[in-house]
């Protein structure tokens, strides 16, 4: 046991941590700080993963494990989504989501 | 029951060829295909004759006549613990009779090929397709069970399909194979609804079972009927079916004459000695089951043969492309191996029909394959099928004319020839069974010997027709196989039969009968004596005649308009009353339930498509509020 913080306080930071992450997608209009908002999506859910491993099963390390996955994983994902986002600069001259409209019906 | 074994090899080695030449003969050399095909046959044929050897002379007769042996079996699919069927090699008489008469043939018409292909496209194809044929026919002969024969039953047509096709840019050819398939098909359905009927009768598809002659297997049968006719009569009847329509017993004889559009070696081995066959093996096979629980289907047999070799007797004499008369020849000498199976008892003496039809099966295999061949050496020489292009080629084939000559005398059921033989056993079986079905068949061999010597005197005397070049003698590869046939066909009647190949296994004797041999013989002459005057010089009697004659012979010429009958009833009863509804019902409402889903759909995915803005944002919100409201109303209503 981490001495006399119970576990609520990490779940709380943690659901903080995502809906700002969620409300950060949502409302910002830039690319760059959409990638930010969901790299605080992802470290919640480690934060998630560790506290619950460390509280509920203190003899097993599979939540930690996962953290680190998710941690290697996002630092891929975000490669790939700087790239994408600077050949969306090239091609429009600016980052702001709301002009990546091709998809349209 | 060991040394039976290689038996095994003589089914494999003709798959294995198949499986070669058809995927790697198109890189050889043309004459590598063929030169592999003929010498594995040759093992075949080889291994036949030992295994027919051994079989009818090694020891295996015992008291209770010839054994049957099953050197290998495997379990092929457990559908259920009752549903069994097996794949295996079973030996009796008839069936090693049918492995020498299936290899030897096969034999002769693969070395033949190799002359009379000679040059052509396709020649690798042409090997494969033979060896998958062999095979297949092979296997149909051997079967242990009849759904392992409705297998290589159905093998042997599609064989038969793509041989007769085998000059698929002719479109006559195409549409011979097509006519060939689907008759053949049509029958076969009878043949499968038979077997399966057969089946949930007995529990079984063991011949071994279903032929033994006390009937235990039956004893449950014999309640069951539908509209008045027991189970057992109607499976053999649609049995019988399916073996009339690969024996072309009429009224499916129709794909027979069409099939000769195939390349001549192969209207030899499949449609003249062997495929053909197949349909009087299914009844010999039978037999038992036919005679003791279904003797109204016997009845049939009978007369469908006997009508069915008089009917195309009749058509033979008019015809002028020569392996249309022989083609129906073919038919006609089927018909007689149908009738004495169906005139047949069961056992000893009685048994004579069943012997004689087995007889003749041999006889005519080498006889009519001889003729077959002498006709493709005839048609290689002058380069027509025609009669009238024909005329004197004595000179000029000396070797096809004399073996030729032998292959019609033993049609004719001239002694000491084999046909003699096998045609007096059988008009002796039919005379003790029918008087009026004896009389038939006395008429047609006097027939018979009329339109064969009509084509002999035609082809080979008469007066020289004017030949783009001067016709010359086959080569060797092709001259062989006409003289071991022809040898095959003088010496094959002294084979003794009788102990041999019977209906209960059992030897029996039987001697000469005069009476019907010495009438039967003079009516062969009588028969080769009008063909001898009316055709062996250029006369005007013929023609003459056929004036006579008129409509009569209009309608003989034209094979009795049945082509035209059932494409008549194809076209304006069966397409116009059932197809096209049938059609008309896919195209409106199965079709049309369907094109009305995907126009709703369309309409649908119309309205709502505004939905879809291209933002992301606007996604993930949509997202993001769903799942909340998943997640609230999960604590809701868990609560």
């Amino acid at each position: 046991m981490i001495q006399g913080i119970p576990i609520e306080h990490f779940l709380i930071v943690s659901t903080i941590m995502f809906f700002i992450g969620v409300a950060g997608f949502i409302i910002r209009r830039n690319l760059i700080t959409m990638l930010m908002a969901i790299e605080l999506i992802l470290n919640s859910v480690n934060i998630n993963f560790v506290v619950f491993n460390r509280y509920l099963y203190p003899d097993q390390l599979q939540g930690q494990f996962f953290s680190l996955f998710i941690v290697g994983i996002a630092a891929a994902e975000a490669s790939v989504a700087i790239a994408l986002i600077i050949n969306i600069y090239r091609k429009l001259q600016n980052i702001d989501v709301e002009n990546v409209n091709e998809m349209m019906y | 029951m060991a040394g039976y074994t290689y038996t095994v090899f003589i089914l494999m080695i003709p798959l294995v060829i198949f499986l070669i030449t058809g995927l790697m003969g198109m890189k050889w050399k043309p004459i590598v295909s063929g030169v592999i095909g003929t010498a594995g046959m040759g093992i075949s044929f080889v291994l036949s004759l030992l295994a027919a050897a051994s079989y009818f002379f090694g020891g295996t007769h015992g008291a209770e006549g010839f054994q049957t042996i099953i050197p290998f079996e495997i379990t092929w699919l457990r559908l259920t613990e009752s549903l069994i069927i097996k794949m295996g090699i079973l030996l009796d008489p008839i069936s090693v009779m049918m492995l020498v008469v299936v290899t030897t043939v096969s034999f002769m018409v693969h070395l033949y090929s190799l002359g009379y292909m000679k040059g052509e496209g396709g020649f690798a194809r042409f090997y494969a397709f033979l060896a998958l044929f062999t095979f297949s026919m092979l296997g149909l002969v051997i079967a242990t069970n009849i759904f392992q024969m409705y297998i290589f039953w159905e093998l042997v047509g599609v064989s038969s399909y793509l041989l007769i096709g085998f000059y698929y840019q002719k479109p006559s050819a195409v549409a011979a194979s097509k006519k060939a398939f689907i008759v053949t098909r049509f029958a076969d359905l009878g043949f499968l609804i038979g077997i399966l009927i057969l089946s949930f009768v007995t529990g079984t598809f063991d011949f071994g079972k279903l032929t033994s002659p006390d009937g235990a297997i039956f004893a449950g049968a014999a309640s069951l009927s539908f509209m008045g006719i027991s189970a057992l009569t109607w499976a053999m009847t649609l049995i019988f079916i399916g073996g009339a329509g690969k024996s072309a017993m009429f009224p499916l004889h129709i794909w027979l004459p069409d099939a000769m559009e195939g390349p001549t070696p192969v209207s030899a081995l499949i449609h003249a000695a062997t495929m053909v066959v197949a349909g009087i093996f299914l009844v010999a096979r039978m037999f038992p089951v036919i005679h003791f629980q279904a003797p109204a289907s016997q009845e049939i047999i009978a007369f469908v043969g006997g009508f069915t070799s008089l009917f195309a007797a009749v058509i033979a004499i008019t015809q002028y492309d020569i392996k249309r008369v022989l083609a129906f020849s073919t038919l006609s000498q089927l018909g007689y191996m149908m009738l004495a199976l169906g005139v047949s008892g069961y056992g000893g003496e009685e048994g004579l029909g069943f012997m004689a039809s087995m007889f003749h099966l041999f006889t005519h295999a080498m006889f009519k394959a001889l003729l077959f061949l002498g006709a493709g050496s005839i048609i290689h020489a002058v380069h027509s099928n025609y009669m009238y292009d024909m005329g004197g080629l004595r000179k000029y084939l000396p070797i096809t004319h004399i073996t030729f000559l032998i292959a019609c005398l033993t049609i004719a059921g001239i002694p000491p020839f084999s046909g003699f033989f096998s045609k007096d056993e059988i008009l002796v079986a039919a005379l003790n069974h029918n008087k009026l079905l004896f009389a038939v068949e006395y008429l047609v061999a006097g027939l018979t010997a009329f339109y064969m010597f009509r084509l002999y005197f035609n082809v080979f005397w008469g007066k020289d027709r004017h030949y783009h070049h001067t016709p010359h003698e086959s080569p060797l590869t092709m001259t062989i196989p006409l003289v071991f046939l022809a040898v095959a066909s003088i010496f094959a009647g002294f084979i003794p039969f009788h102990h041999l190949v019977t209906s209960d296994k059992m030897g029996f004797d039987t001697e000469m009968h005069l009476a019907v041999a010495i009438p039967s013989v003079l009516i062969g002459l009588l028969g080769i004596a009008l063909a001898w005057i009316l055709y062996k010089k250029e006369s005007a009697i013929p023609e003459k005649l056929a004036l006579r004659w008129g409509i009569l012979y209009t309608a003989t010429y034209n094979k009795f308009y049945f082509d035209e009958i059932y494409l008549f009833v194809a076209r304006n009863i069966i397409f116009k009353y059932i197809s096209r509804p049938v059609a008309w019902f896919d195209r409106h409402i199965v079709d049309g339930f369907m094109v009305g889903i995907a126009v709703v759909t369309e309409k649908i995915s119309f309205q709502i498509k505004g939905m879809q803005s291209g933002q992301l944002q606007h996604y993930a919100f949509i997202f993001v509020a769903g799942t909340l409201a998943l997640a609230l109303s999960m604590v809701y209503f868990l609560n």
